[in-house]
């Protein structure tokens, strides 16, 4: 069993819990993942690492309550355990050899994509963050952004915070205001990625985005996290989660995304009776 | 005198009807009487052809004689001086190409029914005995195995029962590698694949699931840090294998590993399942493998009107046991044989409407010594399916050899290891579909046991 040792509430939907899995912190780094059941009989999801702290044994997950499975897991406290926690999986986030970098979060991607920046920070390099929220609500580690980054825009798409308007308007700003950036990270739903990448194709930027498809084992058996790169069939779980933004085909894992929407619509309204029926 | 009837006792089995709605086991096991019937059918032959024909050497005759004398817990303990999962292998085994098709009553009639007698004395050995076999003494020397499949699990059971000290670590949150994910609870219950496990547990195999070789622990660490002094690869069969038409990437297409651990695995069959599968009308399986039988029977019994076997040979050259294609035409599996896929079509949400195929005639046979099939010109035609499932194969898991210094692979990926099961790293051993590529569970458990008999012999040469 794998203890949960604290738990935060980030924003209404949006929780941070940190797990002892001290096997996992000794190997973690920044851009892998984990897949883990809340419960016995529960379905196995994956979640991308978004901190560890090697010498107390920790590893960070942040998750938004989207499912039956997230709905669960926020309903746990410091103190219980999940059922199970397996990783690091996933190839590591590149971070080496590079001088200038643009960090995109968008939602809770900013939980993955706030393990990078910081790697990249303490690398030397220098970070600018832009990150997007939909409403000031939802802004989720603002402090720790900051930390890192030698530049950090806040968006919002109702202007209640930061400024109003897109990550891609903030992106495309600084680059035509001169900035010269080695490379794009960008990380969050899969249509700010597929916009991200459209534009730094059109500036001839490297960018790399982080694939969140849906899995089962993770460890490259069921073949179910599958995408289209560069006209090649890619598995997220062992090839990725980070693929080249510019070869990536969005439109299809958009749609793939999409396959069990109403499934995870239903059961996550069965779960949430389950609460407040005081059932559980 | 040996009983001369040259046909075998039937299995009983649930009625197609009924069973193609449910997941309970289809074949029903012999009664005591019909499996004594059964056994004196055997003529204990001197020169003893049907155990050549197994992978784990089971001393076939002598069990069967104790059978037919009625004491079927001597019997068990026959079979399990040689295998670890005897309930397993007597319902997955593909007899009819191993101790069976060896067998001298085969010669005029049916062979021994060898795989039903198995079952019925490991099942009545489960039924009866409540009492797990007694673990060892420990001789203190730590092995540590990758993989809780067959071939991990049989390694394990025979390094155990010597008196080492086992730990099998498994990457999913449960034992039993392709006998849980894989092979559907109507053909193999996962009580019985728990009760095989519970008894290695007590023999002191130490099983640590969530365990991913490669990624939290690298086999350096296993040897150099944590005092393994040997480590047995059994990581099975890695990523699904797809055909590179046009469509793989529709929703409605699965590689069967993907819908098979979802059903087995996850039990996407319940009606409360956490984890949603595809309950499709009209499913195309493409593949003639146990695999692509097991893949096409699920979707049957998850509701599909019509379920197709496409395959681009003849029925001749189906790669499924026999009794599974047989099992599967009970159930109203279609086969279109001679027949191959060239593209998925789908709609404009992405989804499957169909499969389209090509006709095939068999032409000269190629390296496999089976005919090549060979596309009729203008045989082109499309099957109206929205699920396809791919069951043609897997290629190995990349996680040990990227993450293993010195251990040499095939081009394709494979583990490379001899016939003892030798990798190219001293201490290192492996065996099953790591190293095969797909293959079948008793194969799986015959390289298992040979590398345990070589763990043992390379452990006592250090002492």
């Amino acid at each position: 069993m794998y203890k949960i040792l604290s738990k935060q509430v980030l924003n209404p939907t949006v929780m941070r819990m940190e797990i002892e899995a001290p096997l996992i912190a000794k190997k973690a780094e920044p851009g892998q993942f984990v897949i883990l059941r809340a419960e016995p009989e529960g379905e196995r999801i994956p979640l991308t690492i978004a901190d560890f702290d090697r010498d107390a044994g920790t590893v960070t997950i942040i998750f938004q309550i989207v499912g039956a499975t997230t709905e669960v897991l926020s309903h746990l406290s410091a103190g219980d355990s999940l059922a199970d926690f397996v990783g690091p999986l996933g190839v590591p986030s590149r971070t080496e050899g590079l001088h200038k970098v643009a960090v995109i979060g968008g939602g809770v991607g900013c939980a993955i994509a706030y393990p990078i920046a910081k790697k990249l920070h303490q690398n030397g390099c220098e970070v600018h963050s832009i990150v997007g929220f939909r409403s000031r609500d939802l802004v989720i580690l603002q402090e720790e952004f900051r930390q890192v980054s030698d530049k950090y825009v806040l968006m919002s798409d109702d202007g209640s915070t930061g400024e109003k308007g897109l990550v891609t308007d903030a992106l495309r700003r600084l680059i035509e205001s001169g900035e010269r950036y080695d490379e794009v990270i960008a990380i969050g739903p899969l249509v700010m990625m597929k916009f991200v990448s459209l534009l730094t194709k059109e500036y001839g930027i490297k960018t790399t985005v982080s694939m969140n498809p849906i899995m089962i084992d993770g460890t490259g058996m069921c073949g179910g996290c599958r995408l289209t790169v560069g006209g090649e069939t890619k598995f997220a779980c062992v090839d990725g989660p980070d693929f080249d933004g510019h070869a990536v085909d969005f439109d299809e894992a958009i749609q793939r995304s999409a396959i069990y929407r109403s499934f995870e619509r239903k059961k996550h309204e069965e779960t949430c009776k389950l609460y407040q029926g005081g059932a559980v | 005198m040996p009983n001369m009837s040259l046909e075998k006792n039937a299995m009983p089995v649930q009625d197609p009807k009924v069973r193609s709605g449910n997941f309970e086991e289809v074949a029903l096991g012999y009664t005591a009487e019909t499996a004594v019937d059964e056994a004196t059918r055997c003529l204990n032959c001197k020169h003893r052809p049907c155990v050549s024909g197994c992978p784990v050497g089971l001393k076939i005759p002598d069990f069967i004689k104790k059978v037919a004398e009625g004491d079927f817990e001597a019997a068990y303990q026959i079979i399990s001086e040689d295998s670890s999962l005897p309930a397993v292998c007597g319902r997955v085994c593909p007899q009819e190409t191993q101790c069976e098709a060896k067998c001298v009553r085969g010669i005029k009639g049916d062979p021994v029914g060898i795989g039903r007698l198995e079952r019925f004395v490991a099942d009545y050995h489960n039924a009866h005995t409540a009492a797990l076999p007694e673990r060892p003494v420990s001789n203190g020397h730590k092995v540590a195995v990758i993989g809780a499949g067959p071939a991990g699990l049989t390694c394990a059971g025979d390094l155990a029962k010597k008196g080492y000290e086992v730990t099998v670590f498994e990457a999913l949150h449960l034992a039993g590698g392709v006998l849980v994910y894989g092979i559907p609870e109507f053909r193999l219950p996962k009580t019985i694949v728990q009760t095989e496990i519970d008894n290695l547990k007590a023999l002191g195999v130490a099983v640590d699931t969530n365990m991913v070789i490669g990624k939290v622990l690298s086999i350096d660490e296993l040897m150099d840090d944590m005092g393994y002094e040997a480590v047995f690869i059994g990581s099975g069969a890695g990523l699904p294998r797809f055909m590179r038409i046009p469509g793989e990437n529709l929703n409605g297409v699965y590689s069967a590993n993907e819908f098979l651990t979802r059903v087995n695995l996850m039990k996407a069959y319940r009606q409360h399942s956490a984890t949603p599968i595809r309950h499709a009308k009209r499913v195309a399986v493409v593949g003639g493998g146990n695999v692509a039988m097991d893949a096409a029977r699920c979707a049957r019994r998850l509701g599909a009107e019509e379920v197709s076997i496409v395959y681009r040979r003849s029925e001749a050259e189906l790669p499924a046991r026999a009794e599974e294609v047989e099992h599967a035409k009970e159930e109203g599996i279609v086969f279109r044989l001679l027949t191959n896929p060239v593209e998925i079509l789908g709609n404009e949400q992405n989804e499957v409407v169909g499969i389209r195929c090509v006709e095939m005639e068999l032409g000269e046979p190629d390296e496999s010594g089976r005919r090549r099939p060979v596309v009729k010109e203008g045989s082109e035609f499309d099957i109206e399916v929205d699920s396809v499932i791919m069951a043609i194969g897997t290629s190995p898991n990349p996680l040990i050899k990227s993450t293993t210094k010195g251990l040499e692979t095939q081009r394709w990926g494979g583990i490379v290891a001899d016939e003892k099961g030798q990798t190219s790293r001293p201490g290192v051993f492996a065996g099953g579909d790591a190293v095969t590529g797909a293959a079948t569970v008793i194969l799986a458990m015959g390289a298992g046991k040979t590398a345990a008999a070589s763990i043992d012999e390379y452990i006592k040469s250090k002492d």
